[in-house]
C-alpha cells in the first residue's frame, strides 16, 4: 500500500496499532533498521571489516541482485512471478561475450537485449493472453532459453573471445576503490522503476490488477496489454543485470545467473512486496537485496562452512517473512 | 439432490469415469503415440528400453506425486528437490556396508524423516501464514544445507536388495519392476487416503478454503497433512535416487521445477482442488520419452530441453484456452 493512498476510513480502522500501520505503510523503516543491525553485528564480531571499501564491495554485489529483484517486484505486484530472469540474464551476458568479436560491443548488446525482450514478450503473451500460470510460463521459457543458449554455445565454442573489457569495467571496477561504476547503470534504472511504479498510470494499473483483477477489468484496464508489457520490461531488466553479472564475475556461462533467481525472489519478499499482488514497491526491494548481501557477508565473516550458511540463510528468510506477515497482517 | 437426479447425472459409471479423467486419458493416448513414434524411429527399442524408462523416471515420478498432493491442497512445495537430496544422502550414508536387515530399518527411518521434513514445512506455512511459495523456497536452502552437512560429496551406498528392487522386470520383460513398485506404493499410500475424509478434505481446502472451513474441515491441520504426505513422497523419491544410482548426492537435482512442470502437464490445476496423481506420472514419462527420442534421432540434447519447455508451455496454453472457452460457454 506504500504507493497507493489508502482511503481515510481504512486508516481509521487500523489506528489501534500505530506501529503496525507504520510498518505496513513504510516497510522501509524497519528494514533499514534490520540492515543497520546486521552491519553492527559484523562490526562487533570482526572489528575493522566494516569500512568504506567493504561497503563498496557490498553495494557492487547488491546492484545486479536488486535489478533481478526488481523483475520479481514488478511481477509480484500483479500476482505473478518471473523465474526466467536467471536464464535471460545468463543468456544476454553469454551472447554479448560471444558476439563482441564479430559484431562489436554495441550491436552485441542490442542483439542480446532484443532477444531478451522477445523472450519477455512471449512470457507476457502467455501469461496475459493465454492465462498460463506465470510460474509455469516463465519456467518453461527458462528451459527454452537454456536449451537455445546451449546450442549456441556449441556452435560458437571455438570463437569465444572472453568477456569484453567494457563489461568488466562497468560490472566490477570502482572509483577510488570504493564507489562501483555499476551505479552508472543502476541509478537511472532504479529511478525509472520507482517513477514507473509511483507516478505513472501504468504503475497504478500494476497495483490495481494485482489487488483486484476483476475490479480493474471492470474499470476498463486491459490487463493483457499491461501484463504483456510488464514481462517484456522484466526481461529487459534481467538482460541488463546479466551484463553486470558477466562483468562482475568475468565469466560468460549459460548458467551463470541461475543461482541468483531464488535470492532475487527472497529480496523482493523481504523488501515487503506481497507475492499475492497489489502491495509493495522497489524501495523495500533495494534494502532487501542489501540485507541479503550483508547477511551473506556476515555468515562468511563468522566463518561458518557453506552448509551452515545455507541453513541459516533459509531460516532467516522464513523468520523475516514471518515477522513481516505477523506485523502487517490485516485482521 | 434426489436419488433419481444422481441416476440421471450418472447414466453409466464407465462414461462418468471417462469424463472425469479426460485429461489423464488424453495424456495416456499422447504417451502411446510417443511410444509408437519411438518404435518407428528406433525399431530395436523394446523391453530393455521400457525397463530403462521405468528406472529413469522413478525419482521424478515420486516427486511429481508429492508435488501433486500439495498442489491439490492449494499449496506448492519448492523444497522437494532439496528434501530428496537430504533423504537420499541420509539413507546412503546409513546404508553403506550394512546388512540387508539394517537397510530395511534405514528405509523405514528415511520415510519417517521425510514426513518430519514435510511436517516442518507445513507447520511453518500454517503457523507463520507466509505464502507457501516463500516458505518452501527458503526451506529449500535449509534442507540442501542439511544434505551438505550429511555428505560433502557424492558417496555412501545402497543395499543390494534395494537396488534389485527397482531394476529389471517382473513376470514379463515388458513390466519394469520400478513401475510395479511405484503402483504398489501409490495403491498403499494415496489411493486409500484419497478415498477417506482426509483425501476429500485435501481436495476441499484446495478448491475453496473458506467454504471448506465453514463446512467444518480443519483447514490448518489438513494443510499440514498434505505437506507431510509430500515429504513422504519426497523421501520415496530420495530413496529411489539412492537405489537407482547406488549413492547419495548432496546437490539437489532439477526435481523441484520438473515436478511442478509434470504436475501441470498432468492436469493438476495450480489453483488447487483439481487433478490426481496419475496424470503427473504419465506427464513425467512423456517428458522422458521425448528426451530419449531426441537421442535416437541424434539431435542435440539441448534441443530436447527447448522442446520440453515448449511442450510444457504449449500444453498448458491449450488447457487454459479450453478452460477460457468453457467459462464463456
Amino acid at each position: 500500500m506504500s504507493a497507493v493512498a489508502s482511503p481515510p476510513e481504512v486508516h481509521a480502522a487500523n489506528r489501534r496499532g500505530g506501529l503496525r500501520v507504520l510498518f505496513r505503510d513504510r516497510p522501509i523503516i524497519p528494514l533499514v533498521g534490520l540492515l543497520g543491525l546486521l552491519v553492527l553485528i559484523i562490526a562487533l564480531v570482526k572489528p575493522g571489516v566494516v569500512n568504506p571499501s567493504w561497503a563498496g564491495v557490498i553495494v557492487r554485489a547488491a546492484i545486479p541482485l536488486s535489478i533481478l529483484a526488481a523483475c520479481q517486484t514488478i511481477t509480484f505486484l500483479t500476482g505473478g512471478i518471473d523465474l526466467s530472469v536467471g536464464a535471460v540474464a545468463s543468456m544476454t551476458g553469454f551472447l554479448v561475450t560471444t558476439l563482441v568479436g564479430d559484431q562489436g560491443l554495441v550491436l552485441g548488446l542490442v542483439i542480446a537485449l532484443a532477444l531478451a525482450a522477445l523472450a519477455g514478450l512471449i512470457n507476457g503473451i502467455g501469461v496475459g493472453v493465454f492465462r498460463v500460470h506465470p510460474l509455469i510460463m516463465t519456467l518453461g521459457m527458462s528451459l527454452v532459453i537454456l536449451g537455445f543458449a546451449n546450442v549456441w554455445q556449441r556452435i560458437t565454442v571455438q570463437t569465444g573471445a572472453g568477456v569484453p573489457g567494457e563489461l568488466r569495467w562497468i560490472g566490477s571496477a570502482t572509483f577510488a576503490g570504493i564507489i562501483p561504476y555499476s551505479l552508472i547503470v543502476w541509478i537511472p534504472l532504479a529511478v525509472l522503476v520507482m517513477f514507473m511504479l509511483r507516478r505513472t498510470g501504468y504503475g497504478r494499473l500494476l497495483y490495481a490488477i494485482g489487488d483486484n483483477p476483476i475490479a480493474s477489468r471492470l474499470s476498463g484496464a486491459r490487463s493483457w496489454q499491461v501484463i504483456t508489457v510488464l514481462y517484456t520490461i522484466s526481461a529487459l531488466l534481467a538482460g541488463i543485470a546479466g551484463f553486470l553479472y558477466t562483468g562482475l564475475t568475468n565469466v560468460a556461462n549459460v548458467n551463470l545467473v541461475d543461482s541468483y533467481v531464488l535470492p532475487s525472489v527472497a529480496a523482493a519478499v523481504i523488501g515487503g512486496t506481497s507475492i499475492m499482488g497489489g502491495r509493495g514497491g522497489f524501495g523495500g526491494t533495494i534494502v532487501g537485496a542489501l540485507i541479503l548481501t550483508v547477511l551473506a557477508s556476515l555468515l562468511t565473516v563468522l566463518g561458518f562452512p557453506e552448509p551452515v550458511r545455507q541453513i541459516l540463510f533459509g531460516s532467516i528468510i522464513v523468520a523475516v517473512a514471518a515477522a513481516y506477515t505477523r506485523v502487517t497482517a490485516e485482521s | 439432490m434426489t436419488a433419481t437426479g444422481v441416476a440421471m447425472a450418472r447414466p453409466n459409471p464407465l462414461i462418468s469415469m471417462l469424463r472425469k479423467n479426460t485429461w489423464p486419458l488424453g495424456l495416456l493416448g499422447f504417451l502411446g503415440v510417443l511410444l509408437l513414434a519411438t518404435k518407428a524411429i528406433n525399431p530395436s527399442y523394446g523391453a530393455t528400453g521400457v525397463q530403462n524408462l521405468g528406472i529413469s523416471v522413478l525419482p521424478l515420478a515420486f516427486a511429481a506425486v508429492g508435488q501433486a498432493i500439495v498442489v491439490i491442497s492449494g499449496g506448492i512445495d519448492l523444497s522437494i528437490g532439496s528434501m530428496m537430496a537430504l533423504t537420499s544422502c541420509v539413507s546412503a550414508v546409513l546404508m553403506k556396508d550394512q546388512p540387508g536387515e539394517v537397510a530395511l530399518a534405514v528405509v523405514a527411518g528415511t520415510l519417517v524423516l521425510g514426513m518430519i521434513l514435510g511436517l516442518v514445512n507445513g507447520g511453518l506455512v500454517v503457523f507463520t501464514r507466509v505464502p507457501d511459495i516463500v516458505v518452501t523456497l527458503a526451506m529449500s536452502f535449509v534442507w540442501a544445507g542439511c544434505a551438505l552437512l550429511v555428505l560433502q560429496r557424492p558417496g555412501g551406498g545402497a543395499a543390494d536388495w534395494l537396488k534389485t528392487l527397482v531394476s529389471g522386470a517382473l513376470l514379463n520383460e515388458w513390466i519394469p519392476k520400478a513401475a510395479v513398485v511405484m503402483l504398489v506404493i501409490i495403491a498403499v499410500i494415496w489411493l486409500p487416503t484419497s478415498r477417506t475424509r482426509l483425501g476429500l478434505s485435501i481436495y476441499a481446502i484446495g478448491s475453496n478454503r473458506l467454504a471448506a472451513f465453514r463446512s467444518g474441515v480443519p483447514v490448518g491441520r489438513t494443510r499440514v497433512v498434505a505437506y507431510v504426505l509430500t515429504g513422504l513422497f519426497a523421501a520415496l523419491g530420495g530413496l529411489s535416487l539412492t537405489a537407482t544410482t547406488g549413492i547419495g548426492t548432496p546437490v539437489p537435482g532439477p526435481y523441484t521445477m520438473m515436478s511442478v512442470a509434470a504436475v501441470v502437464l498432468g492436469g493438476v490445476s495450480l489453483a488447487g482442488g483439481r487433478g490426481g496423481v496419475f496424470g503427473p506420472i504419465i506427464g513425467v514419462m512423456a517428458l522422458q520419452i521425448i528426451r530419449t527420442d531426441m537421442t535416437f534421432l541424434k539431435m542435440d540434447s539441448n534441443l530436447a530441453t527447448v522442446l520440453q519447455g515448449a511442450i510444457l508451455i504449449g500444453v498448458v496454453m491449450i488447457g487454459s484456452l479450453v478452460e477460457i472457452r468453457r467459462a464463456r460457454a
